[in-house]
């Protein structure tokens, strides 16, 4: 029990210890000082040459987000027509099918988007080819898409008044040189001495103690799973994603998952401070993110560690927890943190199922997902959490009856529509699209699809609702974790929640980018006596409350026919 | 978008090359160093390979101690869990179907002495572990099969057990196939 706990408590000591001179390290390869991994300047000279790409063009926040949605497109073509026809093209051992067209569909827009929500299961519905030269080639480049976005705000915070907001692919290349590629290698390698697979072999023939031959999926995992946490993608390898025995070996690579996925999202936040030389600033945000994961946190943990209350009823000792969908290595605290770290920061990499978690839990993690701005995915976390801290401005502003100001520009009302429209989307997503499933769930349940509606649901009452709604919310946060209980390989999910996982993804970059942008093109007014000071407590406790109560007026309604109803007839 | 079209394609040709490519290559070649060779660890057992170390196997019969529940009937060509909700009525019916075949197989044992673990199913369903106490409480069954002391039994299981991390993170475990493997090898 204790040294459960203590396992929790040093691996987010680890995360703080490394995030810290990571977050030295991002803001010197952007302010483009000398580094370490100055030897990779050769290559990104290559590869901008072959490309036609000017590095130094500076460029305005329409012509980075130019650069970035036609580069998405690009790699969004590609996966689909490789998932699609994966089982005509090479490194396919296992003679896995091609996706039909609404699951390739599904599939690369889910990785496109840094979501990797999967309607398949890794043994049997992609290729090694397919796993690695679209899926982990997604998973890097869609982390450094957020992570370029992000670094593009961080520029228009920092000058006085400017349009020239650097070079998208130069930001954008050196995410991967600089930062991705480089500690992916160091993860990886941590993984393969710990017996995670990486070798090309397909399945093997095992003939057990008993004489039961069983054939092994193996594959070269540990690659995979380095960037599927660092990049905070999320998904997995094998179907069972970080509980699988191969893809979670034991404690330390238990360890080293759990940091890696929140390494980036926590030094950008450290970044931030130091990149605009307002670490006070910086300070404040990091507190108050960690002050809601931990909010998210204790419940969950509690909740896992008490075990579930029926099967207490039945006269069962629970004294590792609520073991159902979990397993022994990592046990009940473990998976609860995992739980509400994977929700909070967009991963969505689960070490035990969702699904079968206490109602509760399963409440912290849709409310991570809905908030999706403590810490938050790579890049876009920040960008979330900018959203919320505009509408916190304004509203400070109309209370003591000042135009408002942030960084030194006024806010205006072109601004504010635009994080108004932001801050309701997603709502409009989530619960729209839930209202959708269950009218059809309702009204044509034997539709004839792949699974038809009244086989959706993998348990009955206010849980059955609450898979439909986490499936909604994990595709607008772009999460990618699931109640996966949910029969979701069918045309209605496949399409519904690719069109939500765009949406999602896209809106929430382009908005930040947009405010960012035209706030930075304005006249620079000079701090006075009058100007909110954006670096306080108070201001803090602001914003703080702007998302509580935002996020409480959307999404209660939908939680009590849920989590809470289920969680009181238990 | 047009003068981005063209950059835009050819990055990603290189990209995909050297992050689909040279990336998990250059992995895999150093695997060949590791524990396994990038294989993923194999246990053999007079002179056969008889597993993976990591991938829990299924064995029926009481003479062995027996792993957690699975979903997947300890299938590792697939993974996966139930996905059931601590509450549903068809789930719970499972569980006492567990509980009671429990009882049936090891009859010295109290109900309240069984581990929640035994009776529920694992999240990959190829859970390689037990807890110390999932695995003490199979040893009146197996010690009556087999004809050795529970002591030794026990001592087995302890000589088995995995500590915490640097006895101070997560939790104990005991591997279900090394154990299996030992006790085969007694006498």
């Amino acid at each position: 029990m204790t040294t459960e706990i203590l396992g929790v408590i040093a691996t987010y000591g680890i995360t703080l210890l490394l995030a810290w001179p990571l977050s030295r390290y991002i803001v010197k390869v952007f302010r483009g000082e000398r580094t370490w991994s100055d030897f990779m300047a050769p290559l990104e000279r290559l590869f901008f040459k072959i490309s036609g790409i000017n590095p130094k063009e500076e460029m305005n926040w329409k012509e980075h987000l130019k650069a970035l949605l036609t580069i998405n497109l690009v790699w969004f073509v590609y996966a689909f027509f490789a998932l699609f026809f994966q089982d005509k093209l090479p490194l396919n051992p296992d003679g896995n099918p091609g996706q039909s067209a609404d699951l390739a569909f599904n599939t690369a827009i889910s990785f496109v988007v840094n979501c990797n929500l999967q309607h398949y299961s890794g043994e049997t519905g992609v290729t090694y080819f397919t796993q690695l030269f679209v899926l982990a080639f997604l998973q890097f480049v869609s982390a450094a898409t957020g992570i370029a976005a992000l670094i593009v705000v961080f520029k228009a915070m920092k000058e006085k008044t400017t349009t020239k907001l650097g070079n998208f692919w130069d930001i954008f290349l050196k995410t991967i040189t600089r930062i991705l590629l480089p500690i992916s290698i160091v993860i990886a390698l941590i993984f393969v001495f710990n017996g995670m697979p990486a070798s090309y072999a397909g399945k093997e023939a095992i003939v057990t103690m008993q004489g039961d031959t069983v054939n092994v999926s193996h594959g070269p995992v540990a690659g995979f799973v380095a960037i599927k946490h660092l990049g905070t993608n999320g998904g997995g390898w094998f179907g069972a994603n970080s509980a699988h025995p191969l893809e979670n070996p034991n404690y330390v690579t238990w360890m080293t998952e759990m940091v890696a996925q929140v390494l980036i999202p926590i030094a950008m936040v450290f970044a931030l401070g130091m990149f605009i030389q307002r670490k006070k600033f910086a300070m404040v945000i990091f507190g108050i993110m960690t002050i809601g994961m931990i909010c998210l946190l204790i419940p969950s943990m509690q909740q896992e560690m008490a075990g579930n209350p029926a099967i207490a009823h039945m006269g069962i000792q629970q004294a590792t927890g609520a073991m159902e969908g979990k397993e022994v290595r990592f046990g009940a605290a473990a998976t609860g943190y995992w739980s509400t770290v994977t929700t909070i920061i967009s991963t969505g990499s689960v070490c035990g199922w969702h699904d079968s978690t206490m109602p509760m839990t399963g409440m912290m993690q849709l409310l991570g997902m809905m908030l999706n701005c403590f810490y938050g995915g790579c890049g876009v976390g920040i960008l979330n959490y900018y959203i919320f801290i505009i509408i916190a401005v304004f509203i400070s502003g109309l209370m003591v009856g000042r135009t408002p100001e942030f960084m030194g520009h006024k806010l205006e009302a072109r601004e504010v529509k635009i994080a108004a429209i932001i801050t309701l989307l997603s709502p409009f997503l989530i619960l729209a699209g839930t209202a959708l499933s269950s009218w059809v769930l309702s009204h044509h349940p034997d539709a004839n699809w792949a699974v038809k509606p009244s086989a959706w649901l993998n348990n009955p009452g206010y849980h059955g609702f609450s898979e439909m709604l986490y499936e909604y919310t994990s595709a607008n946060a772009n999460n990618g974790s699931g109640f996966e209980g949910l029969g979701d390989g069918n045309v209605f999910w496949n399409v519904s929640t690719g069109f939500i996982l765009i949406l999602g993804r896209f809106l929430p970059i382009i908005g930040p980018v947009a405010i960012a942008g035209l706030m930075a093109s304005k006249k620079y007014i000079p701090e006075s006596a009058g100007t909110l000071k954006t670096d306080s407590l108070t201001f803090g406790a602001m914003t703080f409350a702007v998302i509580v109560i935002l996020t409480a007026l959307s999404y209660f309604p939908a939680l009590a026919l849920g989590p809470i109803a289920e969680y009181f007839s238990l | 978008m047009k003068k981005y079209l063209w950059p835009s394609v050819k990055l990603t040709l290189l990209l995909v090359v050297l992050l689909g490519g040279l990336y998990p290559l250059f992995i895999a070649g150093v695997a060949k160093m590791a524990p396994g060779k990038g294989d993923g660890i194999k246990v053999t057992h007079n002179g056969r390979v008889v597993g993976y170390e990591n991938i829990a196997q299924k064995f029926s019969d009481d003479k062995y101690f027996q792993p957690r529940p699975s979903t997947v009937d300890y299938n590792a060509a697939g993974s996966g869990g139930s996905n059931k909700a601590a509450g549903n009525p068809d789930y719970l019916k499972t569980v006492q179907e567990r509980i009671d075949s429990f009882m049936v197989h090891n009859p010295d044992v109290k109900k309240e002495n069984i581990p929640a673990e035994l009776v529920t199913a694992s999240a990959s369903g190829l859970d390689p572990h037990l807890t110390p106490a999932a695995a003490y409480v199979q040893v009146p069954r197996v010690a009556k099969l087999r004809g050795i002391p529970a002591d030794k039994l026990k001592q087995l299981i302890d000589a088995n057990t995995q500590g915490p991390l640097m006895g101070l993170f997560g939790l104990s475990t005991v591997n279900v196939l090394k154990l299996n493997i030992a006790l085969d090898d007694m006498k």
